[in-house]
């Protein structure tokens, strides 16, 4: 597995492949359905700095506040990020985003974004969210938590050692185009046998 | 009877299972799925992570998912009982394990787009009655995901662009249709509830309850069942893989079960329900006594 510190410089990024697996160890930001829109519609100078040469992550977790105000993850899986899908594309190149994390792959309009930009897809476990919280070492700050609750939240997270694959990567590759497509070709020869 | 107390305490104590303990026989199926992907393969790192985080979430008493889904929960109760008081127990109960970090709280005005904050709201949690002749009060939850509840759907026989007759080889084609539509967005290795008949609200009602039934549990109709073995088999054949990282582990089980329809219609509904297929059960005797089910 190989290991990335985040921020991550474009070259770095680019070398990566399909079915590569990576651990992240550094700060990244949690971010999904409203957050996107939300990084669209103005330039959000309070958070840009959070999300250059990082990653961002589809995931809304169960947060607990402690005594002393600070937050702790208890649950931290990632969500599916086929619905970031209209936004994700600019939203790596205007605010300098080196990846996604999420689930379920994103489609074509993301996979020029990655390329373009020098971004990579990264998928981690679905579900798996107790050891994907055991990873996040400190929450650092949080954005929009009032207006958009705890899981629609812009978290500022420090990881170690986060387990991610790389589904899609930044030379127009994808595994889920892959199985996608020998899956429906399977599917074509089980309906060919009905007996 | 049971005081409101006892089933507020009762039913926090459900959710908290359902949450954070994933029931055996689950477990045991995503084993078997690991041990018979390639080793090094993503499909077999996918499942041992899977299995990893089951043991830690039990450990740790805390959620196996961070999306722990909207509780839907089938209710049989005695005459007498006050459904009124039971539903509000429940809800209670959702508020207080959502301020324990057992769920997350989940529930987001539609319009607004604000969330309750409390884990509460309209339809959520879901709830169904059935009164019985036993002398004690009978929930089955399940909390069910929202990733793979996006993936459910539900087909109209006859369906031409899938030869889809109104008969069990219909019902077969549009079932992996759904498994290969759904990819890995479902959080695969998954489990399929299934209901053929009924209308568009019962259909996707009987789907979900279908999930009830043990993964071992074999259906007593014999056709039902061969067919359930039959598409367990062929779901697995399509590659998809857990997380659709390909593989040979993309469902963990296929429950069908039937309605009658009206003659116009024939429904296929398919409920999905992804690997973490957090279910539990309590019965309360009438002195408000638990005794935790499979």
């Amino acid at each position: 597995m190989a290991e990335l510190s985040l921020p991550v410089d474009e070259r770095t990024v680019r070398e990566l492949k399909v079915g590569d697996g990576v651990e992240l160890t550094g700060r990244m930001i949690t971010g999904r359905d409203a957050a996107h829109k939300w990084l669209l519609e103005d330039y959000r100078e309070e958070v840009a700095p959070y999300l250059e040469g990082t990653v961002i992550y589809h995931c809304g977790p169960v947060v607990r506040q402690l005594d002393d105000g600070t937050y702790e993850f208890v649950a931290a899986g990632p969500t599916t990020s086929i619905r970031e899908e209209p936004y994700q594309a600019d939203v790596i190149e205007k605010y300098g985003l080196r990846g996604v994390i999420g689930k379920g792959g994103m489609g074509l309009q993301t996979l020029a974004g990655l390329e373009k930009s020098g971004a990579l897809y990264l998928h981690a476990v679905g579900g798996a969210a107790q050891v994907l919280a055991q990873a996040v070492r400190k929450v650092e700050r949080v954005f929009m938590l009032e207006e958009f609750g705890v899981p629609e939240a812009l978290w500022v997270i420090d990881v170690v050692r986060f387990p991610v694959m790389v589904t899609m990567d930044a030379r127009g590759g994808s595994l889920h185009t892959e199985v996608e497509k020998s899956s429906k070709a399977q599917f074509e020869r089980l309906l060919a046998t009905t007996a | 009877m049971a005081t409101k107390e006892q089933f507020v305490d009762t039913f926090v104590e459900l959710i908290r299972r359902a949450s954070a303990e994933l029931p055996p026989d689950v477990v045991a199926a995503l084993e078997q799925g690991r041990d018979q992907e390639a080793t090094e393969s993503l499909a077999r790192q996918a499942l041992v992570t899977i299995l990893d985080n089951v043991e830690l979430a039990k450990a740790k008493s805390a959620p196996i998912c961070q999306d722990t889904g909207t509780p839907v929960a089938w209710v049989s109760y005695p005459e007498g009982t006050s459904t009124r008081l039971l539903k509000q127990a429940m809800h209670e109960a959702v508020r207080e394990a959502t301020a324990k970090s057992y769920l997350r709280p989940n529930a987001v005005d539609t319009l607004t787009g604000r969330n309750t904050g409390d884990g509460s709201g309209r339809a959520i949690p879901f709830l169904h009655f059935e009164e019985w002749d036993e002398p004690r009060v009978e929930v089955r939850l399940i909390l069910k995901g929202g990733g793979c509840e996006n993936v459910g759907v539900q087909y109209k026989l006859p369906d031409s662009g899938l030869q889809a007759g109104r008969d069990l080889e219909g019902v077969r084609r549009v079932v992996l249709d759904a498994v290969v539509q759904a990819q890995g967005k479902g959080c695969a290795p998954g489990v399929l509830g299934v209901c053929i008949g009924g209308d568009r609200v019962s259909g996707f009602s009987e789907s979900k309850c279908q999930l009830l039934r043990p993964l071992s549990d074999t259906h007593p109709v014999p056709e039902l069942a061969a067919m359930e073995e039959r598409l367990l088999k062929e779901a697995n054949e399509l590659g998809i893989g857990p997380m659709g990282f390909g593989g040979q582990t993309t469902v963990l089980g296929v429950k069908i079960g039937v309605l009658d329809r009206l003659p116009a219609s024939y429904f296929v509904t398919i409920s999905y329900m992804c690997w973490a297929d957090r279910r539990a059960a309590v019965s309360l005797d009438e002195e408000g006594a638990a005794t935790w089910l499979n």
